[in-house]
């Protein structure tokens, strides 16, 4: 059970940023070589990215290329690159539906076999970013079994909708469907990026909400936000306290060999311990909530 | 009584013989109650000797002459116009061949190229150097090296008889017309006069730039009527919104951000973090974001600080006002609510940079420091610390008090991110060493900490609070498979500044930057 609450996006042409961006610590790291990086920066960035996907620093840090579509002039070159390069994860932005993704794996395989990387060690995730996207949901994230995760891409998304940025209504359809159809399809769900960097209360205000929605974590565009993404999302004292009873409990049934546990009289069984699991894992991560 | 004075002297003889002192020299016979003191004849001199109308009338009065030492306070820091004025007029008046003392000199200072040039300057001694004058001394401008400082060992020159200071030009927001001045009254307030405090004790002359002539008395007198000879009104003698442009700044870097995170982990870790324990933050954006981090610590332990020392900033005063910090010594503030605070609160104080850091003092401030966050351009794997010489060789920063304080607390966490821009700053050796790798406890960087081989103890708490311990080699080696290793710099020769440690003996020297 990989934690994946924070993924840190990195302008890939910003060499200064690629070198470094690892000391904060975030779940995942993603490099963009698309809408970060200008028309001009797009084959230096993209050298920039390969280079940097092979510093021993990033062998310890889950990596995420985001890769410019495969219907630009860049895309293949992208995916070439950060394939190549050994990138954990391939980002597929402005996904409308599972044939987007089915093109990608193809390729992602292809290109497996001419260097070879193991077939399928490639993972992938996939950005929707569109209505198009939104109505497809259950179908990208069942698209390919390399997917780890899907993220909705709010800014695309909304322009898309005809709407604007508000207080959350108009993403709240987009946000339950992507969420659901990753659930369904047992990977990951990502938040959208919050821009305003010096909202902290309003960034705050925006991860708790996903956070009970039930979203694994949130795209983030400064480090300085992690941080706070990583507090908001540990456990209290009392959390952890329950969770390592429930664990304890568990593996105390386990041995009797018990097939329903209680707990202070109440059952403990399988989605109870996965969620006490999941509590002690951001216990451990990032400590206790301050 | 009476028939022995006639016209106001003394009538002679008193006695028959000469009368003598303890050492046999003839004791001088009354001449007039005014013979030493002439101005008490005059009811409007008597109040107003001092004043002159302007700063030429000043320098002339002064006695100053070719040759001499002339000083002043770098309070004002980015904003000081005194400096650039008084040596104007210096050189205007024809003066040649002069040494100029500042406490230090900024960016703001490169107008005095044009004075070293035309020979009005001819030796500077300073804490440190910015900007275009820096650049042109590291390539060669003046004949004689300068000398570099620090805040404590400055006054410890002064005191050796080494600088000798003739005419000290000091610029206070207020004074009254006998010379009892501050820096936080009146318009352009710099907050405390550390600095400056020092030179009106110790120079054979010291002349005032006031903005204002209050009436007398002047309270508090940072300066007093008895240390000053003469005052001049001026226009302005600095803009405080400058102070803290430069090295004095708040942070939203993340690195900075991220650095100061774990300085303020270091400290409560470092087994000095107990009821009473004092600190001293300086000027640095990632120590000056430190303190902000600290407050949640100490709230959470429920411990106070005794008090909080050096250049005051905003976060500290921040503190103090809630109170968590329950004095500050205050030598040098770095912003306006460190002056504000310096004015308003009973508890924060001023002291000259004698009673903050000189050696030769009989006890400093920093003595009694228990911590400290200092800053760094390179530190190297002895642990020794740059804070003057960039990576170009350049001369582009200050000793200030940093091997002052390094020495003296109990323990000193330098803080520094591993690479600026592809620059490594963990480095096998430093270009220029200012402080000694002996005085450094702790390296804080974004990529790890690492502590001193000569710290085991804090190295074992470290460790123990789960803090990224690594060794100062792990980092430097870290820092070059990043940025690769560099090329050395290429010096000539000359030797363009000599570093001076805090007790007068030379560290190091800066030699010329081949072009």
């Amino acid at each position: 059970m990989k934690l994946r609450r924070s993924m840190l996006f990195l302008p890939g042409a910003n060499a200064a940023m690629l070198s470094t961006a690892f000391v904060y610590k975030p779940d995942s790291i993603m490099f963009d070589l698309e809408d970060a990086v200008s028309l001009r920066e797009k084959d230096s960035a993209r050298l920039l990215v390969f280079q940097a996907l092979q510093l021993p620093v990033y062998r310890e840090i889950e990596t995420v290329v985001r890769i410019n579509p495969l219907n630009t002039p860049f895309g293949h070159a992208d995916l070439e690159a950060a394939v190549r390069a050994g990138v954990d994860v391939v980002r597929l932005p402005k996904t409308d539906c599972a044939e987007d993704v089915e093109l990608l794996e193809r390729e992602v395989e292809r290109i497996e076999r001419a260097c070879g990387r193991e077939v399928g060690s490639t993972r992938l995730m996939a950005a929707i970013e569109s209505a198009s996207g939104v109505i497809n949901a259950v179908s990208i994230a069942k698209a390919s079994p390399r997917l780890i995760g899907i993220a909705l891409a709010g800014f695309d998304y909304v322009m898309d909708m005809q709407t604007e940025r508000g207080d959350g209504t108009e993403l709240f359809y987009a946000r339950c469907a992507v969420l659901h159809a990753a659930r369904a399809a047992k990977i990951d769900a990502f938040d959208v990026v919050w821009s305003d960097l010096n909202d902290e209360a309003g960034f705050l205000k925006e991860v708790d909400l996903i956070k009970r929605l039930g979203f694994n974590g949130k795209s983030l565009i400064n480090p300085r936000q992690i941080e706070l993404l990583h507090n908001a999302y540990a456990p209290t004292e009392e959390e952890v306290e329950y969770a390592g009873r429930v664990v304890a409990a568990a593996a105390e049934g386990e041995r009797k060999g018990l097939g329903v546990v209680s707990l202070n009289g109440k059952m403990i069984d399988g989605p109870v311990i996965d969620h006490a699991r999941r509590v002690l894992q951001r216990a451990e991560a990032s400590g206790t909530r301050k | 009584m009476n028939d022995l004075i006639e016209n106001g002297l003394a009538v002679q003889p008193l006695a028959d013989e000469p009368l003598l002192d303890r050492q046999g020299r003839t004791l001088p016979l009354f001449s007039g109650f005014a013979h030493q003191t002439p101005y008490l004849k005059d009811p409007v001199a008597k109040r107003s000797r001092k004043i002159c109308g302007t700063l030429e009338e000043a320098i002339r009065r002064s006695g100053l002459k070719d040759g001499m030492t002339i000083s002043f306070h770098h309070a004002f820091r980015e904003g000081d116009k005194t400096i650039n004025t008084v040596v104007d007029l210096l050189a205007r008046m024809g003066f040649k061949d002069l040494t100029l003392a500042p406490s230090s000199l900024l960016s703001c200072n490169a107008p005095l190229i044009e004075h070293i040039r035309n020979g009005v300057i001819s030796r500077i001694y300073t804490s440190g150097m910015r900007g275009k004058l820096a650049e042109a001394i590291s390539h060669g401008l003046m004949k004689h090296p300068i000398n570099i400082h620090s805040h404590g060992g400055r006054v410890k020159l002064i005191q050796d008889g080494e600088l000798t200071i003739d005419v000290a030009f000091l610029g206070v927001s207020t004074a009254d017309s006998f010379g009892n001045a501050n820096g936080i009254s009146g318009r352009s307030r710099c907050g405390a006069l550390g600095y400056a405090k020092v030179d009106a004790e110790n120079a054979g002359t010291v002349i005032l730039l006031t903005e204002e002539i209050v009436p007398f008395p002047n309270a508090p007198a940072s300066i007093s009527q008895d240390q000053v000879d003469f005052i001049v009104k001026v226009e302005q003698i600095g803009d405080p919104s400058k102070i803290s442009v430069g090295a004095a700044r708040i942070t939203s870097n993340p690195r900075e951000l991220l650095i100061a995170r774990y300085a303020a982990e270091v400290m409560v870790h470092s087994g000095y973090f107990v009821q009473g324990f004092s600190l001293q933050t300086g000027s640095g954006a990632s120590s000056t974001a430190a303190t902000r981090f600290l407050e949640g610590h100490m709230r959470k332990a429920g411990i106070t600080a005794s008090f909080a020392l050096g250049g005051i900033t905003g976060g500290i005063v921040d503190l103090h006002k809630k109170g968590l910090i329950e004095r500050i010594i205050d030598t040098q503030s770095f912003d306006g609510d460190a002056a504000e605070s310096l004015r308003s609160s009973p508890g924060h104080i001023e002291v000259s940079t004698n009673e903050y850091a000189n050696p030769g003092s009989k006890g400093t401030y920093c003595d009694q420091l228990d911590l400290v966050i200092l800053s760094a351009l390179e530190i190297d794997l002895a642990f020794n610390v740059n804070v003057i010489t960039g990576s170009d060789g350049v001369m582009r920063g200050a000793s200030g008090g940093h091997s002052d304080v390094a020495a003296a607390a109990n323990l000193s966490i330098v803080v520094a991110p591993l690479i600026r821009s592809r620059i490594p700053t963990v480095v096998r050796r430093v270009t220029t060493v200012v402080t000694p790798g002996e005085c450094v406890g702790v390296l804080v960087t974004d990529h790890g900490i690492a502590v001193n081989p000569n710290r085991p103890e804090i190295a074992e708490r470290l460790t123990a609070a789960g803090l990224p311990v690594m060794t100062i080699g792990e980092l430097q080696q870290r820092a070059e498979s990043i940025t690769g290793e560099p090329r050395p710099i290429e010096f000539l020769d000359k030797v363009v500044g000599i570093i001076r440690y805090r007790d007068g003996s030379v560290i190091d020297v800066v030699r010329q930057v081949k072009d």
